[in-house]
């Protein structure tokens, strides 16, 4: 050990001493706040609201990580879509609050006629309900002639509408469906 | 090299009043979405509060019998000076980084509300619950990351910009230079004289009455603050030492408190 006399032991004291009471520690903590998305998964999507379709990156944790529910902690404009720049409306902006919301219908619902009750249903159910009712109309409504005789093969009695979000690929197939079908009113979320 | 001074530009002229800006606030600093006050504006609520940090005002405005709104941005002007700093008695509660920006540590915040009293802006709100003081960040942990805070990055309109401070300046004024040739000839830029320039500057159509805006025209550190802060904290520093020195000096030539034992008797 090395030889301390009494005048060294009082000298590495009061510097012990300085550096605890003497100086800000303050100073040294006062960085930028934690950044919240420091560590999170990115997914570019599109915005559900109206007709423009801005782009928007969905930011989540938690992804592939055991015994853990991934969450989104927030969602802003996409800066690489030629629609919106980055930018977002005041609706668009709020959209974590659409996704991370204890309102929010996360399975399918169904209100009998008459009925004011709305019940929980399975999604077999609920596509069981919808198949039904499409094949039900189509066999009912579906003309091959029309008052002329000429032929046409068209269903009037069904209307389709797409959305915003819709891709290039969704709505190739929308338009198969729609075509096989025969249906003739069709509409998109621009025009609503 | 010192850090480059960051500025937020606001022109007022180009505010739709989509009010993006607030709602992005709310989400990034996760604030809880309340309902707003209705008081017979377009405006969310009257006033800031310590979870709503960006106030979009919408200041009705009668100009020859034609109705106009003059939007205003409220937030924090993140001065050069700033008066709340200036207040805080707090060690690191209020810091200013080398960016300009100036930030509030709620960690260190000690809750007695100088720092409003020494706003020019009367922008720092108290919370009644967590007894901490609040205001805008300007996003410090975006700014600090490299992106741009949460209200310039959702703006449609880009009618807030954000940059260092002198290039934005120069962005001030080629606008100015439009507005006035669009015909408005009072247009100007208002970065808060009398604290040093705010690093929230804006672009205004009625630059010669910024009280139109809801901006004060010739914004001061109140002179309470000033005073105690600046001539009374040296003169209290003075007495302080000079009681020490007084008392040693005093020791050092009547010695030290004679006590007889009679005193202790009676």
């Amino acid at each position: 050990m090395l030889p301390v006399n009494r005048r060294q032991f009082l000298q590495a004291g009061a510097a012990v001493t300085a550096t605890a009471f003497g100086f800000r520690l303050e100073a040294a903590s006062a960085v930028a706040r934690e950044l919240k998305i420091a560590r999170t998964n990115q997914v570019q999507s599109v915005c559900p609201y109206c007709a423009v379709g801005c782009g928007v990156v969905i930011h989540t944790t938690g992804e592939r990580v055991k015994n853990a529910r991934p969450t989104v902690v927030h969602i802003e404009g996409d800066p690489d879509s030629p629609v919106n720049r980055g930018t977002l409306c005041s609706k668009g902006i709020s959209l974590k609050e659409f996704v991370v919301n204890d309102r929010r219908l996360t399975k399918p619902q169904y209100r009998a006629a008459g009925s004011g009750e709305w019940t929980d249903i399975s999604w077999d159910d609920a596509i069981q309900k919808i198949a039904r009712r499409i094949k039900d109309t189509r066999d009912k409504g579906f003309q091959e002639q029309d008052a002329q005789g000429r032929t046409v093969n068209r269903l009037d009695t069904l209307g389709l509408i797409g959305g915003c979000t819709d891709t290039n690929e969704i709505n190739y197939l929308l338009g198969k469906f729609r075509f096989g079908l025969g249906i003739l009113p069709y509409e998109n979320q621009a025009r609503l | 090299m010192p850090a480059t001074t960051v500025a937020k530009l606001v022109d007022t002229s180009l505010c739709i009043g989509c009010k993006a800006c607030e709602v992005a606030c709310q989400e990034w600093n996760d604030q809880e979405f309340t309902l707003g006050v209705f008081n017979n504006t377009y405006q969310t609520q009257p006033d800031l509060t310590p979870s709503f940090w960006n106030l979009i005002k919408f200041n009705e405005h009668v100009d020859d019998g034609v109705n106009s709104w003059l939007m205003a941005k409220y937030q924090c002007m993140h001065c050069a000076d700033p008066g709340c700093l200036k207040a805080c008695p707090a060690p690191g509660a209020i810091v200013q980084l080398p960016n300009g920006i100036v930030d509030f540590k709620q960690d260190n915040c000690i809750g007695c509300g100088y720092c409003i009293t020494g706003c020019p802006f009367d922008v720092p709100r108290l919370s009644p619950t967590s007894k901490k003081v609040y205001k805008c960040s300007l996003c410090s942990d975006r700014v600090g990351a490299g992106m741009t805070p949460a209200c310039i990055r959702t703006c449609p309109t880009n009618c807030l910009t954000f940059g260092s401070r002198t290039d934005l300046v120069q962005l001030a004024e080629i606008r100015t230079a439009e507005l006035k040739e669009d015909g408005f000839k009072d247009a100007g830029i208002y970065d808060g004289p009398g604290v040093g320039g705010t690093n929230v500057m804006y672009v205004l159509k009625h630059a010669s009455e910024p009280e139109k805006y809801g901006l004060p025209k010739d914004p001061r550190i109140p002179w309470t603050v000033s005073l105690w802060k600046g001539p009374l904290k040296w003169a209290a520093n003075a007495a302080f030492l000079g009681t020490a020195v007084g008392a040693m000096l005093h020791y050092l030539k009547f010695g030290p408190k004679e006590t007889h034992d009679d005193d202790e008797v009676a």
